[in-house]
């Protein structure tokens, strides 16, 4: 389709889907303030924004995870509440996440017919003829081809996707909702999604595509939404936007967290990393870091950015590289290695790699470092927990006792025993991994006073971080990732977030 | 929950069954007698029950336990006979002995390995060894016990008036509520089972503590393999058939969560009593085995019960 035709079907198409005035709060934080957002029939509508903008929030609305403090959804023009996802279904609304829903054990066919399977000749029995001739036909209808009588689990991620369509067309979906759907995906992978998205659209379905990787919207969609610190900062048809604009759009959120000074003594060279590389998901990384020094490493979900981390400390098989530090060459194949030499990693996923939540504070503090506070032989429980209420008074842990357990705790508070933990081990290179996601304004705002006290020690700290104004707060130097590639590698003080923005989400040519 | 209270109702059910037996048959039940009879009995199982106490702990299970308690035995006892006419008694009883207990300790370093290097789930790799250890105990004496009648000091030997068996329990109950409070051993054992994930990224060695798991509860069947061969003056390869489901009863009364990362000495210890006592006062009350088994059926499902319940209104207090 022509860039002008797309236009002139942007502009003439009814109406699909109308969100008006929607906002929406959590606690003290405003998630969405009065946003509005118009989806034509027809048409690829892109919805971009950094981390924290709003646009899963604005999509749960939509799907029926959340409801909305105020605001209407009107979908063919008929007003809409969803109190439950299914409400939503039924109304034509279907999500796909980054993370796929399927049965992995059951076949193409019968996971398109998942819940909506044609009845058979008998009672209690199902028309699997006609459950594979149907998906057939409809893959047809999208120009692809798949067996359906595959097993989920034997696909590939894009061939995934592709059911997760055919599910929502059995549905009668005339919206769908894409959240990140080329994250995962192989730029063949990328290219036949996008052909599958033409045709859906060609045959009157709304899509709503979110996506970070902006020359992916500018060939893809008709229109693009903005969203920033919770509202609508522009919409537009794509034709009428490049990608500097959009990201000059989507940059420069308001710096509400403050960022403490600090006093900055960059010494030498502490860690070294050449030429690391890890099973084709990260290719040939190098970088330095001084002793004293914050350097940030931003990158979009799948850039490989956590692989980096891993790799390091041991968790995943390095295919090749070399970590030095203090100028020693360092073998490491396991945290255990990784710790013993050093290393610090606290990981972005507290409740899956970071706490045993059912024990108490204390071990979870101690875990690591029971041989460094000399218990590697008996462990001396009255010594053990002055060790870590120390610990917890130094920065500031509320907690019921030194033995509740982790999971009786906040969210900012667990995060802060695995800080404590860490901070215990006093290793000299320190790995933080989103060390502020899902943690409220002032546990923020203390892991940044935190991490600057420990570059004024002289550690060198590698900060991973999703969010573009944290790490200009923090950071002296930042690393950018694209694709397990390092792409960037810029003074914070000599570069701007559209530039950072810009190389982590444009294909370089 | 505190642990405290956690332990509260099974103790409170040990403490009720005693009051109810001595109200109920004074003469027979409330003698030191009967009293030491029925630690007696429970020093095999409870020593095997502090071993899967770790085991369970660490999310693992171990089903081998019954099948590898005949084995070290037929073992042991086998060396009793085998080196009998070239040492002096005594030595040999000693040699069978430390080569009974040895051999409970291979097998357990057996499941450890295959558990961790295979990385297969311990259930599967245990099923296994129970039918492998199982048939091995046969076939070494093509289905006949080895008869050691000189054998008698662990089974019904007598220290300060104390059965040695209720001695050999007690020492291992103190080293193993030693290992798991106060090493690393013990620690890790709780962090694996609470969060395998967790645990590795905090630089545990999973697959050796996992090893020494298995092998520490292997250590301790070969103990109890030999009290039991001593008790009967014989190693039978029938012995501790359907043990193991005995020995998880007893963990998971005492308060041990089969996912992992919650269990105690202290509580495995109220749980093997509790099963004893239970199976002592039926039999003084002239209730058939069979029967027994329903009773101890409905305790163990009724014990986890009452825990998952009330562990589950402590969490919505916490939240709510």
């Amino acid at each position: 389709m022509t860039q002008a035709s797309r236009k002139n079907k942007s502009l003439h198409s009814s109406i699909t889907l109308q969100m008006t005035g929607i906002s929406k709060r959590f606690g003290t934080v405003q998630a969405l303030s009065d946003v509005s957002f118009t989806v034509r029939s027809g048409t690829v509508h892109a919805l971009v924004g950094e981390n924290g903008a709003g646009k899963s929030t604005l999509m749960k609305i939509l799907s029926g995870v959340y409801k909305q403090d105020t605001g209407s959804i009107e979908i063919h023009g008929r007003p809409c509440t969803f109190d439950k996802p299914e409400q939503a279904l039924t109304a034509g609304v279907s999500m796909i996440y980054q993370e796929l829903d399927l049965a992995e054990h059951l076949t193409v066919a019968e996971n398109v017919f998942l819940g909506n399977e044609p009845a058979g000749p008998l009672p209690f029995t199902v028309d699997y003829k006609a459950m594979v001739s149907k998906t057939v036909e409809l893959a047809k209808r999208l120009n692809f081809e798949i067996d359906p009588k595959a097993a989920v689990e034997n696909l590939s991620i894009g061939d995934c996707q592709i059911v997760e369509i055919l599910k929502a067309l059995i549905r009668n979906a005339s919206i769908i909702v894409m959240d990140e759907p080329t994250s995962t995906l192989s730029e063949s992978g990328a290219e036949r999604l996008f052909e599958v998205v033409r045709h859906l659209r060609d045959q009157g379905i709304s899509i709503i595509y979110i996506s970070h990787r902006l020359e992916e919207i500018i060939g893809l969609a008709d229109e693009v939404t903005v969203l920033r610190d919770g509202r609508v900062v522009h919409s537009e048809l794509v034709t009428k936007l490049d990608i500097a604009q959009i990201i000059s759009y989507m940059v420069g959120r308001e710096l509400k967290e403050f960022f403490p000074a600090r006093d900055v003594k960059i010494g030498e060279v502490c860690v070294k990393v050449e030429h690391l590389s890890s099973d084709g998901r990260i290719n040939d990384i190098s970088f330095d870091i001084r002793s004293g020094e914050i350097v940030g490493m931003a990158g979009l979900v799948g850039a490989g950015r956590t692989d980096v981390a891993g790799a390091i400390f041991g968790v995943q098989k390095k295919t090749s590289g070399t970590i030095t530090i203090d100028n020693e060459l360092r073998n490491i194949t396991s945290p255990t290695d990784a710790i013993a030499n050093n290393i610090a990693f606290l990981t972005e996923d507290r409740k899956r790699t970071g706490l045993c939540l059912q024990l108490p504070c204390t071990w979870n503090i101690t875990l690591p470092n029971l041989a460094a506070i000399g218990m590697k032989n008996i462990i001396r429980p009255t010594r053990e927990n002055k060790i870590a209420e120390d610990m917890a008074e130094r920065i500031g842990i509320k907690w019921l006792g030194p033995q509740a357990p982790v999971d009786s705790l906040s969210g900012g508070n667990q995060q802060k025993i695995l800080i404590a933990r860490w901070l215990l081990a006093n290793s000299k290179f320190m790995i933080f991994d989103e060390p502020t996601r899902g943690i409220d304004v002032g546990a923020k705002k203390e892991v940044y006073t935190l991490l600057n006290q420990l570059a004024e020690q002289g550690k060198a700290i590698l900060f991973i971080s999703s969010e573009l104004p944290e790490l200009f707060g923090i950071a002296d130097r930042i690393l950018v990732m694209r694709r397990g590639r390092l792409v960037g590698n810029l003074k914070t003080s000599e570069t701007t977030q559209e530039q950072v923005m810009h190389l982590a989400a444009v294909e370089a040519n | 929950m505190s642990r405290f209270m956690r332990q509260l109702l099974p103790f409170g059910s040990l403490i009720l069954i005693i009051c109810f037996l001595s109200a109920y048959e004074p003469d027979t039940f409330l003698t030191l007698n009967n009293f030491m009879n029925v630690l007696r009995r429970s020093s095999v199982n409870g020593i095997i029950a502090l071993g899967m106490t770790s085991v369970i702990i660490s999310a693992g299970i171990d089903l081998s336990v019954g099948s590898m308690l005949a084995l070290s035995g037929m073992t042991g006892a086998y060396a009793m006979i085998a080196i009998g006419g070239m040492v002096p008694q005594e030595g040999a009883l000693v040699f069978g002995t430390l080569v009974g207990i040895v051999a409970g300790l291979v097998c357990g370093l057996l499941n450890g390995v295959l558990i961790t290097k295979l990385k297969l789930p311990p259930f599967i790799v245990t099923l296994g060894t129970m039918s492998a250890f199982r048939g091995i105990s046969y076939v070494m004496n093509a289905g006949q016990p080895y008869n050691v009648p000189s054998y008698k000091y662990l089974g019904s030997g007598v220290v300060m008036g104390i059965p040695v068996s209720v001695v050999i329990f007690a020492v291992i109950v103190a080293i193993a509520s030693f290992l798991l409070r106060y090493t690393r051993f013990g620690r890790y054992t709780y962090a694996i089972g609470s969060n395998r994930e967790a645990a590795f990224h905090a630089g545990v060695n999973v697959d050796r503590n996992l090893i020494y798991i298995y092998t520490l509860t292997g250590l301790f069947v070969g103990i109890a393999a030999m009290i039991a061969t001593s008790r009967t003056v014989s190693a039978q390869p029938t012995a501790g058939i359907a043990l193991e489901l005995d020995i998880i009863a007893s963990v998971v009364i005492g308060g041990a969560s089969l996912a992992g990362g919650r269990g105690s000495i202290t509580g495995t210890i109220i749980g093997t009593l509790l099963i004893s006592f239970l199976r002592n006062g039926c039999t003084l009350l002239g209730i058939s085995t069979n029967v027994q088994l329903i009773v101890i059926g409905a305790i163990i499902i009724a014990a986890v019960a009452v825990d998952q319940l009330a562990r589950a209104k402590a969490e919505a207090g916490q939240t709510g």
